[in-house]
């Protein structure tokens, strides 16, 4: 029995340790963890307000919708797809959408031979894709910032200052106009969309020099707040306070910016149907919805930027 | 007396196939693991496979090499173990032959509390402590790398050591002991030439498991090494074999897809080789 207290006590005492440890951790993670909530919280409350309003309208129209709707494509669309999806079946609960998370080339391959009814795609059709008879509808918009340490004197940087940082040709922030110290690199892992996005338009393709890949933007956020030397990207929407988006070319990382197209690294959100395919009412149905200007809160919610304003 | 025999009949039949889950198990696991990794292997050549030092899988002209994950696992792995075996054994020593009830009682569950944490806690404490003490430490630009890991490894691997070593030191019988004394050893030559090897096959199904654990953690690496494709350096950012398949299985496709399970297959072949080539060492020392 006394062998017994003691154990209870030494549990109780080691369980206390490590809770004393875990505050002392969760600190620094805490601003993330409460950004997300937030998040998620509000997309709950858009979806909701949506849903009353969208009700009214069904009321009139009155149409039964029925079917399946599969889409294919991007990884980066995987949020606004999810939410979109989402919202459209609280009101058209007999439509059944399939998401694939492909990427942008296979589903613009799938559209093209029919084997799904939408392709997602987080680039803008190249011209040989636009002549098979593919048409392009643009959604919403990606803003994927640069971000740097809260203790980095650096506002400001160009698209050819920001490919030498991520190539490794400039390693000292002295040369960008900071102070006297080592750049650190944190990116993606091979196959994010956002890695993907930002090497594309700052034209870095399998050049840059990282010294971190990090498999989810919050962890590159928290990397890039615990090192005064690093510099990294993410979606717009998940910068918080903890890291500092720096302007570039002169333009700071807004929405304003990003739908107005003087932010430079952005890329487009599209949604690619076949002209030559027959479309369901469904299908033509949920396009007429993710252009509408209801989902306008669902899509900045789920981080991107609505073009429909 | 029938029906005597039927029970027994019935229940010798839910033994048997008890038992062939578990076999089942293990062939099913191999067959999915060769089938679905030989194709890789042969599209990128077994060379350039295994001996390759570049890893870019989504450039657009791909190289898939994965040596520098063979490396960095080995040394991730080996560096645990220098570092924790020692460690674990002398703690078991404590344990069992040092420390008084009071002291065994508090340090005992402690050392279980360890075993029972989840891998992701170890990686978080890892990233978020650290990691930036490693930079600031050692004046880097990044405390990401070999460091980090073998650190959190030894941690992690620590528990199973411990346990197994301290079961194992304190079935030794008291009678070795007390005749090593009785014959004027001092009690450091009665626990490292009498005790301690009598425990030898204990203390070595401890470190088989630490091993396998070490090679085979995924999770609390994957927060710590940084990911990047490196070869092996202590300070700089490295990729496993465990943490590059996590990392990237979620948007694979195609041949890269194919060559993960190829990695797959690569750390399934290490762990068996580990296994067996621990056993096979095992016996051999009891056999001494």
């Amino acid at each position: 029995m006394r062998m017994n207290l003691r154990k209870v006590l030494a549990l109780v005492l080691c369980a206390a340790l490590i809770f004393a440890l875990g505050v002392g951790c969760s600190s620094s993670s805490n601003s993330s963890d409460t950004a997300a909530d937030t998040t998620a919280s509000e997309t709950a409350d858009a979806a909701a307000e949506t849903t009353e309003n969208e009700a009214v309208a069904e009321s009139t129209e009155a149409v039964e919708l029925s079917g399946t709707i599969s889409t294919n494509g991007s990884t980066s669309m995987e949020k606004v797809i999810a939410a979109l999806i989402e919202s459209f079946t609280i009101y058209n609960p007999n439509v059944t959408i399939t998401y694939d998370a492909t990427g942008s080339g296979t589903g613009i391959t799938a559209v093209t031979e029919g084997s799904t009814d939408i392709g997602l795609s987080s680039r803008n059709l190249k011209d040989a894709e636009a002549e098979a008879g593919l048409t392009a509808t643009v959604i919403a918009l990606d803003g994927i910032a640069i971000i740097v340490n809260t203790a980095n004197t650096v506002t400001d940087l160009t698209i050819e200052q920001i490919a030498g940082l991520f190539t490794g040709e400039i390693t000292n922030w002295s040369e960008v106009g900071g102070e006297d110290m080592p750049v650190a690199v944190i990116g993606r892992e091979a196959g994010s969309g956002t890695r993907d996005g930002f090497e594309s338009i700052v034209g870095v393709e399998d050049t840059c020099a990282y010294d971190q890949e990090l498999t989810s933007t919050g962890a590159v956020v928290v990397a890039v707040a615990s090192n005064e030397y690093a510099i990294g990207y993410a979606s717009l929407s998940s910068v918080d306070d903890s890291v500092v988006s720096v302007d570039v070319e002169g333009v700071a990382c807004t929405e304003e910016t990003v739908l107005d197209g003087s932010y430079a690294i952005q890329r487009p959100f599209i949604m690619v149907t076949n002209d030559n395919a027959e479309q369901s009412e469904a299908v033509q149905a949920f396009l007429a919805y993710c252009t509408s200007s209801e989902v306008a809160d669902i899509i900045a919610n789920a981080g991107a930027v609505s073009t429909a304003q | 007396m029938n029906k005597k025999y039927l029970t027994e009949h019935v229940m010798h039949v839910i033994f048997l196939v008890c038992g062939f889950v578990t076999i089942g198990c293990v062939l099913a696991i191999s067959l999915y693991m060769i089938i679905s990794g030989i194709p890789a292997i042969k599209e990128i050549g077994i060379v350039n496979f295994l001996f390759g030092t570049k890893w870019a899988s989504t450039a657009a002209d791909p190289s898939y090499g994965i040596l520098p994950f063979i490396l960095s696992s080995i040394c991730g792995t080996l560096g645990a173990c220098v570092l924790g075996i020692p460690l674990g054994i002398l703690m078991a020593v404590f344990l069992s032959k040092m420390a008084n009830n009071k002291v065994a009682g508090i340090v005992r569950p402690a050392v279980e509390l360890l075993a029972g944490i989840p891998s992701v806690v170890y990686g978080l404490i890892g990233m978020t402590v650290l990691v930036p003490f490693i930079r600031k430490t050692f004046g880097l630009t990044n405390g990401t790398g070999l460091l980090a890991v073998i650190i959190v490894l030894t941690v992690m691997i620590l528990p199973s050591i411990i346990s197994l070593a301290e079961t194992a030191l304190s079935s030794v019988p008291p009678e070795y002991e007390e005749a090593s004394l009785a014959l004027g050893a001092t009690k450091m030559e009665t626990v490292f030439k009498v005790s301690i090897p009598a425990a030898k096959s204990g203390i070595a199904a401890g470190v088989v498991l630490g091993v396998g654990r070490a090679i085979g953690e995924a999770m609390a690496v994957m927060m710590v090494a940084g990911n990047v494709p490196n070869m092996p350096s202590l300070f700089n950012s490295v990729t496993l074999l465990t943490t590059a398949i996590a990392k990237e299985m979620s948007y694979a496709s195609g041949l890269q897809r194919q060559a993960l399970y190829s990695i797959g297959l690569v750390l399934y072949v290490f762990i068996i080789i580990i296994n067996l080539v621990l056993n096979v060492a095992l016996k051999r020392g009891n056999k001494k």
